[in-house]
């Protein structure tokens, strides 16, 4: 008897978890909180983190617009006065994909996909371009020369440089004329132990969280559900994963 | 080392000063670009976040693969015991540093930030294949110091050390190039690089670069300086031109076809060879037909045999080819989309899926070609105050088998 009660009692919250997890995704997705707490500051970043994301295009009604929108406000790129369109920065942009053959169209928020083993870190000749012990890169604007070979090397075309002086920068995002930038996951909030700005502008849509851990919301919905990378033939073994791609 | 070779500084004339004048000219107009582009930044060039290397890159590249390429007439005498080759070493390895030392200025005042230069010699992430280049670059500048000496100074110790600096320098440079090439052959992501064969095809394109500017600037040179020029040395180079012509056709056309191979790189293909683009025009018009196929004729035609004129035009249309080569690689290669999506059709208001154009501005060409005329001018600079020109290489003085006797 009491076997078959503990087999029930196993199987009984086993389906709870498993639908409460599905519902979280399905129905409320908003709710997520965030399972991430913030590294002290006096703490050197730990790799024992890996911060990443996950999009689901399917909940992004405006293609990801809002986060574009939270990510120039918190950044404060793509004002540059002087620069042409092909010269202004854009650290997240919103791609439309029309597949050729079956004409299914998907509308999605591309950005720097925080690789692994990324393509910008292994050719920057100063070791400017670089990644932090969490998995997050960015660039070092005191040592970047400006040789934007780094921008010839990203699959995801997520770089930009500045082509103008800049006044006013935002106190947390340090940018200037002649370097490269790129999307760095909010490194700003991120150590506060906040969300990036676009997690927060499309929560429903968007996770953030630490891929290490497994009881992490994040790790268990991408253990459960899978996660895609573009350009996953490359094996970068990107922090960015998206649903519905 | 043909110890017999006389060899003499330019005498003062005023048409001396008058071209160095011209191509200080072109350093000053160079100056100016950079002041320019440096004060109000890239938002003045062509340049842009897709087409983020531009016309001051295919000038840099090109002088320097052409450096590699210029010391291979004095490699062919050191390292291959050609001694019709060894009286024009010293011009060689001059001429090999000038140039390198052009493309590099150029290189380095395009930088975002030209005045962290000293970052880019002190952190190295040695990774990177730009990293080993600034190495190979200066060892480079190094050992053609030292091989110039060797080939310059009378005394024991540095006849002693002509053929292992020599050798040195040949196994620096085919390294050298080869870094220069993997630039590209590296670069995972981009449809129309990421491929070994890049090294190679330098490789090839730094001999026929270096071999055309040398022989412009010694039948010019000596046509000027009123010395005597045999058919023996500019046929050698003559030919040593049109077969490295061929070697560099033989690469392209293996990259190709293997590109064309793989259904990936059809998009990119189809773009630079078939899709009626400028890219188009200037692969088939520029670089094969006028060229190398056009150069190649004037070489190997048998009604032009010896003419001076069949080899000062064939060097010209090599460096122009070689200038449109670099140009259709490099901006071809970035005009062409990134593709993150197979077989999807993208857009996005950062330039997806759409062919990235590219003009570029008045101070990039000055930048450019500024390159070229300190390179140039350094070149003139250096006949005139060293002794790097021989007084005579006529058929009688620089005969191989009468060295040999």
């Amino acid at each position: 008897m009491s076997n078959i009660n503990t087999y029930r009692r196993k199987f009984l919250s086993g389906l709870t978890k498993v639908s409460a997890s599905a519902a979280t995704i399905a129905l409320a997705p908003g709710v997520f909180l965030r399972d991430v707490h913030a590294k002290p500051a006096d703490q050197p970043v730990s790799s024992d983190v890996r911060w990443g994301l996950l999009i689901d295009t399917n909940k992004l009604a405006d293609g990801g617009e809002a986060c574009v929108q939270a990510c120039k406000k918190e950044h404060g790129w793509g004002n540059e006065e002087r620069s042409n369109p092909e010269q202004k920065a854009q650290w997240i942009r919103k791609v439309t994909v029309t597949e050729k053959l079956t004409k299914h169209t998907v509308t999605l928020p591309v950005m720097c996909q925080h690789c692994d083993t990324p393509p910008c870190v292994d050719v920057c000749p100063t070791g400017a371009s670089f990644k932090r012990a969490d998995g997050i890169v960015l660039v070092d604007k005191h040592i970047c020369i400006g040789c934007r070979y780094c921008m010839m090397a990203c699959p995801y075309k997520a770089r930009s440089f500045v082509h103008e002086e800049l006044e006013d920068q935002l106190p947390d995002t340090p940018r200037g004329k002649g370097t490269v930038e790129s999307c760095n996951m909010c490194v700003n909030r991120v150590d506060d132990g906040k969300n990036p700005a676009c997690v927060d502008a499309a929560p429903q849509a968007l996770l953030f969280g630490d891929l290490n851990d497994p009881e992490s919301k994040i790790s268990k919905v991408l253990k459960q559900y899978g996660g895609t990378q573009i350009r996953a033939d490359l094996g970068l073994n990107t922090g960015v994963r998206y649903w519905g791609i | 080392m043909a110890t017999k070779t006389i060899f003499s500084e330019v005498k003062n004339s005023l048409g001396f000063w008058a071209i160095l004048a011209v191509f200080g000219i072109l350093v000053l107009g160079g100056a100016l670009a950079f002041f320019y582009m440096e004060h109000h930044g890239h938002y003045v060039t062509g340049m842009n976040n897709q087409i983020v290397w531009g016309m001051p890159h295919v000038f840099a590249i090109f002088l320097i693969v052409a450096a590699s390429g210029a010391a291979n007439v004095a490699s062919v005498g050191t390292v291959f015991g050609k001694k019709i080759y060894q009286p024009l070493g010293r011009l060689s390895a001059f001429m090999a540093a000038s140039l390198l030392l052009g493309g590099l200025a150029v290189l380095v005042l395009d930088l975002g930030r030209p005045d962290r230069l000293i970052i880019a010699m002190t952190h190295y992430n040695f990774k990177s294949i730009f990293a080993w280049n600034i190495i190979l670059y200066n060892g480079f500048l190094a050992i053609l110091v030292v091989y110039l000496w060797t080939m310059m100074d009378r005394r024991k110790i540095a006849k002693a050390l002509y053929k292992p600096v020599g050798y040195a320098n040949f196994i620096w440079r085919v390294i050298l190039t080869s870094g220069t090439g993997s630039i590209f052959g590296f670069l995972v992501a981009r449809q129309y690089y990421d491929a070994a064969i890049m090294a190679p095809l330098f490789i090839a394109a730094s001999y026929v670069f270096g071999t055309a500017i040398y022989s412009l600037f010694l039948l010019i040179s000596f046509k000027l300086t009123g010395r005597e020029l045999g058919d023996t040395v500019l046929n050698r180079l003559r030919y040593t031109l049109a077969i490295f012509i061929a070697a560099v056709l033989f690469f392209e056309t293996i990259r190709h076809l293997t590109n064309l191979y793989a259904t990936e790189h059809h998009g990119v293909e189809e773009f630079i060879l078939a899709s009626g683009s400028t890219f188009t025009k200037l692969f088939w018009y520029g670089q094969i037909l006028l060229g190398s196929l056009l150069p190649m004729f004037l070489i190997w035609c048998r009604f032009l045999r010896n003419s001076r004129l069949a080899l000062a035009l064939a060097a010209v249309l090599a460096i122009l080819g070689g200038l449109i080569q670099i140009y259709v690689i490099l901006i071809g290669g970035q005009a062409y989309p990134l593709v993150l999506f197979p077989n999807a059709e993208v857009s996005s208001s950062f330039y997806e899926g759409v062919i990235n154009s590219y003009s570029a501005t008045l101070p990039e060409y000055m930048l450019g070609i500024g390159g070229v005329g300190l390179a140039l001018a350094m070149v003139l600079v250096g006949i005139k105050v060293l002794r790097l020109l021989p007084v005579s290489l006529a058929d009688s003085v620089v005969d191989p088998h009468h060295k040999k006797a």
